[in-house]
């Protein structure tokens, strides 16, 4: 029996054959590549790029407000207060690029662990589990979030539970389907049959072969998270200005639209091009590593 | 089908009182009800706002107030305001023409313009179109749709002067074609992630249709291409995507509500903002309620449709 055991786990750990094939996959497609550089790009700029700069994201100097871009000491111009927007982007990609990831583990430790024991137990429990995940559902992401978000004090943390908060339904349906079909595959059913615990057959059987699924929706709700993010800190409900974040640098751009455009223009575009970047990455890897896996 | 649509909107009503759950809870349990605005102005004494608590029926049990509030909105009674008083309903109803205004056109725009490339990129799958499409669809869908709309006054109101930059009409002015010339760029820029998501669809249903059997029959028995794929091809890929309008619902309605906050559009956005600046509970419950409503209502019809149209689904 014992014997058994150790030849159950060994084959349920054993790395599949398509891991190397799955990061040649990965690395032929261009676009999610490219999504991949630009991340580390952007991560490396927001982390270190600040300790180069010679000028703090939060020093006023009136002297140099709305100062265009490329037309002096600040590369990428000043605010309204006279702030140097590059030192501002790197700062605020700190804190959004943190809120998108950190917000994805919460959600995908939530969903997961909600979606599996929906999926394996089913009947009642999983039953019950899945109508709350479908009421939750039924709010539109933004009006849920919103609702929250005005209610609570605004803080980094306060902004990371929200966005999980509102992101982690949909892991949870997707694992939950995977979970539930492949608790009838002949390995489960064997491992159950030895004698693994619950616990064991979840944890060393399903969730190993749910992974492919789960790393996907991981990659995309980082999109999803820094969306939401920026579109609350832009409203005035979520990161509160001196500290910068993608979205609040965007909060009184619209005032200045006329005078000075860069304002709107520069914040949108680290956005645009982190949630793209991430969006590609889920593709890739959607297609890397299950290669029979539809297209949403 | 009788039995099927009974059961179906057992199933609603029932996530339906879930819901309303979730939505009361979130409202009261949340720190700093609807008199903390009141909390830093010097003129409110505590009695005061003892006796707005009471007045509002604020102080009572929060299950007694759950049970009032679903009492009153089964009969119809969606309560008033804390704002002015007026009665909820109508407050929403003097927002949805608006709203819905909006979502039907960007929707009009969204599926004929995703389809279309949806259709165009599976017929000519990997070619320069499909390719560029596929890229584009997904750096739309990246795209802010408050920032997209940033962008858009900028170009076609501050730059060009074509459009105006915010509104539904010019005050005093209300014709058709001042309503029109208003909702254009708002109506664009919701459409764009629509589109996105409509040509995707499209592209994946075409590819699955092309590659059926009875595709390749109609080749087979020498049907003209285009009679192939605009025949049998294209009217079953379209198919699926009556699905698709239900489940688009929530997407839709969030992308409006982004859409009204920049171009100051007096929806149910702009209301739902507005009501939870002030705190009204009511009216923030109403729209969530609302919203609920129209999303499962959204997909229960997408359902029914698509029974009636596809005579291969049974619903039993």
């Amino acid at each position: 029996m014992a014997n058994l055991q150790t030849l159950l786990d060994d084959t349920a750990l054993v790395p599949p054959p398509a891991e190397n094939a799955a990061w040649r996959r990965f690395r032929r497609h261009k676009l999610a590549m490219a999504g991949a550089v630009t991340i580390t790009v952007l991560f490396l700029g927001s982390f270190f790029g600040p300790y180069l700069l010679p000028f703090d994201d939060t020093r006023i100097d009136v002297m140099h407000r709305f100062a265009w871009p490329l037309s002096g000491a600040h590369w990428l111009g000043t605010d309204e207060l006279g702030r140097d927007i590059l030192a501002r982007l790197m700062m605020g990609g700190r804190i959004s690029l943190s809120i998108g990831f950190m917000a994805m583990v919460i959600a995908v430790v939530v969903g997961t662990t909600i979606g599996t024991v929906a999926g394996y137990y089913g009947g009642i429990i999983g039953s019950l589990l899945m109508r709350f995940v479908d009421a939750v559902l039924c709010f539109p992401t933004i009006f849920l979030l919103l609702a929250l978000a005005a209610l609570v004090e605004p803080s980094l943390v306060s902004m990371t539970l929200l966005v999980a908060a509102t992101a982690w339904m949909s892991v949870a349906r997707i694992v939950e389907g995977q979970i539930r079909s492949l608790r009838e595959q002949d390995y489960a059913v064997a491992a159950k049959a030895m004698g693994a615990s619950d616990w064991r057959v979840m944890v060393r059987s399903l969730l190993p072969n749910a992974m492919a699924a789960i790393v996907v929706a991981a990659t995309l709700n980082v999109a999803k998270a820094i969306l939401l993010e920026s579109y609350v800190s832009f409203l005035g409900y979520g990161i509160q200005p001196p500290v910068a974040s993608w979205g609040n640098m965007l909060n009184n751009a619209q005032i200045y639209l006329t005078s000075a455009p860069w304002l709107a223009i520069l914040p949108g575009l680290a956005i645009t091009l982190a949630v793209t970047s991430f969006n590609f990455i889920g593709d890739g890897l959607r297609d890397a590593l299950d290669p029979r896996m539809d297209i949403r | 089908m009788g039995r099927y649509l009974l059961q179906r909107l057992g199933q609603c009503l029932l996530l339906l009182a879930l819901v309303s759950m979730i939505g009361f809870a979130i409202l009261h349990l949340a720190p700093g009800g609807p008199l903390s605005q009141f909390a830093l102005s010097s003129q409110m004494s505590q009695e005061d706002l003892d006796r707005i608590t009471r007045q509002l029926g604020l102080d009572r049990p929060l299950l007694a107030q759950y049970l009032d509030w679903l009492w009153r909105m089964l009969r119809g009674d969606w309560g008033l305001s804390f704002r002015d008083g007026a009665p909820v309903s109508a407050v929403i109803g003097s927002h949805l023409r608006a709203t819905f205004e909006l979502m039907a056109v960007s929707t009009v725009i969204a599926i004929g313009l995703g389809c279309w490339i949806g259709i165009l990129g599976a017929i000519r799958r990997y070619s320069l179109f499909d390719t560029l499409a596929t890229i584009g669809a997904m750096v739309a869908l990246s795209i802010p749709t408050f920032w997209f709309g940033l962008i858009a006054i900028y170009l076609f109101s501050v730059q060009l002067g074509w459009l105006p930059a915010g509104n539904r009409q010019t005050i005093g002015d209300g014709s058709p074609l001042d309503l029109l010339h208003h909702l254009i760029a708002p109506a664009l820029v919701l459409a764009l992630v629509e589109t996105a998501i409509w040509a995707r669809f499209m592209r994946s249903a075409m590819l699955e249709v092309i590659g059926q059997d009875y595709i390749r029959t109609a080749r087979a028995k020498g049907l003209p291409e285009r009679q192939v794929l605009r025949g049998h091809a294209t009217r079953n890929a379209l198919l699926p995507m009556i699905t698709l309008a239900g489940l688009q619902f929530p997407t839709l309605l969030g992308g409006a509500l982004v859409t009204e906050t920049v171009f100051t559009w007096p929806g149910m956005g702009r209301l739902f903002l507005d009501s939870i600046e002030y705190r009204d509970y009511p009216v923030v419950m109403g729209i969530l309620m609302f919203s609920a409503v129209m999303v499962l209502l959204g997909s229960l019809l997408a359902d029914m449709l698509y029974a009636v149209a596809d005579p291969r689904i049974r619903m039993g």
